[in-house]
């Protein structure tokens, strides 16, 4: 997929003045917090849980080679078949050739965001294969040729007027002054429409929430049942997965489950959650004649060993960017590539360079909530610290700020200077703004007063405070 | 080979080579016997509790359960629910013995046809292979005899249950299929699909709203058949 992530600063700026996009974030803001909340509050042992599954994505991390070539024999033993792939040209590939040995003219698809970091879509319709997203989200995303704006919400942006205006412009085929009364009436419209493309498709692609390495499965999770129509109906199913998806056993796995529904939509365990275990068995009257996992690495094995290898430990359920201030301010788009939200911000700079995706993890105010949300413990603002660091050391950050981290850091080398720069910079803005109450306006920190006003300052320093409470006591 | 390059890159961050033997067959050894990790108090109830929550988590859900007493009063039942949703007299039944071997006779106007599912079906009976009272989750592993396309072309599925097979956890379902299923192909316990359902389909992609009938069946209802003499709520 392309990036524009190096325009984060304009993205950001156009998506807060884009009306649309404000309404749809405005709305659905509040809910998947609130739902998160209530399914946490209903198990008791949710926070103790978040130990057991950072420990399991630990251990596996340990021994990911091991785990790996495990998942890889027993895939093969249920006559299934491994690709493995190192770049996303590979994978590319991969699923062309197993797509064109199958004869395939329509390819059905399950959500998955491997499959939008690859760009599957972009290279089966490059030759001459029709893919066809069956997702809801996705699929409205795929109408519109846009990118999901979420990992498990893909059409967050969008308001149900986009639905209606987009089925009418695509289905020319039905009555162009029908009405859609309510949402379930445009839901009923694209389970219609995509039901022919179920039984049409020649081979079903989904992605994999787990690969478990016991029994050489892949996992999906959906609520819609796409994924599994998908996977069951052509005669080929083709899984793609990146490395770090495998867990080890089974239990590992449910106890990874009981983690993702709840901080991911809010429910206790999605509709669908399936294990699919190689191709059709004898004496079977359904599901795929051939099973193919196709293996990803594209940047992930670079990770382990350094200090962003904890990110590998994500299970994709999206409560971080649920509850970031910057993701519920700008929406997913502006991040500028496949991974929104703190996750993203994390990931996106180890997958396609910091030169190229530095903004974002400058993008976070560390308020530390998509640390405590996360599932797995992934120390999220840490790691974008680390990022920040790494532009820093390798002379990306622009020179203003440069020297005016310089400035800051020969101050709070010199404790003296420090406090005697700060009284007389409080002191001088208090004088200044004694009849005001607030600045609408200052020199040198327009970035903070473009947006909104600055408090003026009341009864000195920090440490004059801090003095003065201590004499006191 | 990508395959070599892939696990190099994964040996070279972790700063070792292959795992020497003993590590190897430490990890075999998990594998083998593969740990439970904490499991969620709620499910560990006396019987009768964990059907009760079985039942409650499944409506919660949004499906709908039917207890019956006997078999012999199962093709009635169905019947029952069929008329009652204004749906055909006709199901696509899962060609499973215990299914098969219900008294169908007694149902005359009952149309039962032991096949997969078709996209034209209105309604299929499925057999349970399990109940997982912690989420109110129907465990549905594929075979011969309980095919997957009857969980998802179908508008409307009707799954049979015993209520002996309901469980409190996850880790319980999965030791049921460890201990009584076996795959001819790879010998192992792991059939080709297993479906963990939990309610019926649905989607909130619109506007974040939650609504019913998405790709799969619009409505779930279990037929679950009181065989556990210690299940039966209190008189």
């Amino acid at each position: 997929m392309l990036t524009t992530s190096p325009a984060f600063k304009d993205n950001a700026a156009h998506a807060l003045k884009d009306a649309g996009l404000q309404k749809a974030l405005g709305k659905a803001k509040g809910a998947f917090l609130q739902r998160r909340a209530e399914a946490v509050s209903r198990l008791p042992e949710f926070e103790a849980l978040r130990d057991v599954g950072r420990d399991i994505k630990n251990h596996t991390l340990a021994n990911l080679d091991f785990y790996l070539e495990t998942f890889a024999a027993n895939v093969e033993r249920a006559g299934g078949h491994v690709h493995w792939c190192s770049t996303a040209e590979e994978a590319r590939a991969a699923v062309l050739e197993i797509c064109r040995k199958a004869g395939a003219k329509t390819v059905t698809k399950g959500k998955s965001m491997i499959s939008e970091e690859l760009g599957i879509n972009d290279h089966l319709e490059k030759h001459g294969i029709d893919p066809v997203e069956t997702d809801l989200g996705e699929y409205i995303i795929q109408l519109r040729r846009e990118t999901p704006s979420h990992i498990i919400a893909p059409a967050f942006h969008l308001n149900r007027e986009d639905w209606e205006a987009d089925f009418r412009r695509a289905h020319t085929d039905l009555d162009p002054d029908r009405v859609f009364h309510e949402r379930r009436d445009i839901l009923t419209e694209a389970r219609t429409r995509l039901r022919q493309k179920f039984l049409a498709a020649d081979v079903g692609i989904t992605g994999a929430n787990f690969l478990v390495a016991e029994t050489g499965s892949s996992v999906i999770v959906t609520n819609e049942g796409n994924g599994d129509l998908t996977q069951t109906l052509p005669r080929v199913h083709i899984a793609l997965a990146s490395i770090e998806k495998v867990v080890p056993t089974l239990e590992d796995c449910v106890s990874l489950l009981r983690l993702l529904a709840r901080s991911a939509t809010g429910q206790d365990f999605s509709v669908y959650t399936t294990f699919s275990t190689g191709a059709r068995r004898e004496a079977e009257i359904d599901g795929p004649g051939e099973y193919h996992v196709v293996l990803v690495d594209n940047g992930r094995s670079a990770m382990v060993g350094t200090e962003f290898q904890e990110m590998l430990r994500c299970i994709r359920c999206a409560a971080c960017m649920n509850h970031c201030p910057v993701y519920g301010a700008v929406g997913g788009h502006a991040y500028g590539w496949v991974y929104p939200g703190p996750m993203g911000s994390v990931l996106t700079p180890s997958l396609i360079g910091v030169e190229k995706a530095g903004h974002l993890p400058n993008a976070s105010t560390f308020c530390g909530k998509c640390e405590s949300v996360c599932p797995v413990k992934i120390p999220l603002p840490k790691m974008m610290r680390h990022w920040r660091e790494r532009e820093f050391e390798r002379h990306l950050s622009p020179q203003g700020v440069r020297s005016g981290l310089g400035l800051w850091a020969w101050f709070a080398q010199r404790p003296g200077a420090y406090r005697l720069a700060s009284r007389i910079g409080v002191g001088l803005m208090g004088l200044l703004g004694r009849h005001k109450g607030a600045f609408k306006s200052l020199p040198l920190a327009g970035g903070w007063t473009a947006g909104r006003d600055l408090p003026v300052p009341q009864g000195g320093t920090f440490m004059a405070q801090y003095a003065k409470r201590m004499r006191n006591r | 080979m990508s395959k070599d390059a892939i696990l190099t890159a994964i040996r070279r961050g972790l700063r070792r080579g292959p795992l020497p033997a003993d590590q190897q067959a430490m990890l075999g050894g998990r594998l083998a016997t593969h740990p439970r990790h904490l499991i969620p108090a709620r499910s560990r109830v006396a019987r009768p509790e964990q059907v009760a929550l079985f039942i409650r988590n499944v409506e919660k859900e949004f499906g709908t359960v039917r207890r019956v007493a006997d078999a012999a009063e199962m093709p009635a039942a169905i019947g029952e629910y069929l008329a009652a949703q204004n749906l055909p007299q006709r199901i696509a039944m899962a060609p499973h013995p215990e299914l098969q071997g219900l008294d169908w006779d007694s149902r005359p106007m009952l149309q039962v046809e032991a096949r997969r599912g078709d996209p034209q079906d209105s309604v299929s009976l499925q057999h349970g292979f399990a109940g997982i009272a912690e989420t109110g989750t129907l465990m549905l592993p594929s075979s011969p005899h309980r095919p997957t396309t009857l969980n998802l072309l179908p508008d409307t599925e009707m799954v049979f249950l015993r209520a002996s097979r309901i469980v409190g956890a996850y880790e319980e379902a999965w030791d049921l299929l460890r201990a009584e299923n076996q795959d001819a192909r790879t010998g192992g316990f792991m059939p080709r699909n297993v479906m963990f359902v939990t309610g019926p389909s649905r989607s909130a992609d619109i506007e974040q709203t939650l609504e019913l009938g998405a790709h799969g069946p619009r409505r779930l209802h279990i037929l679950l058949l009181d065989d556990d003499p210690a299940a039966l709520p209190a008189p």
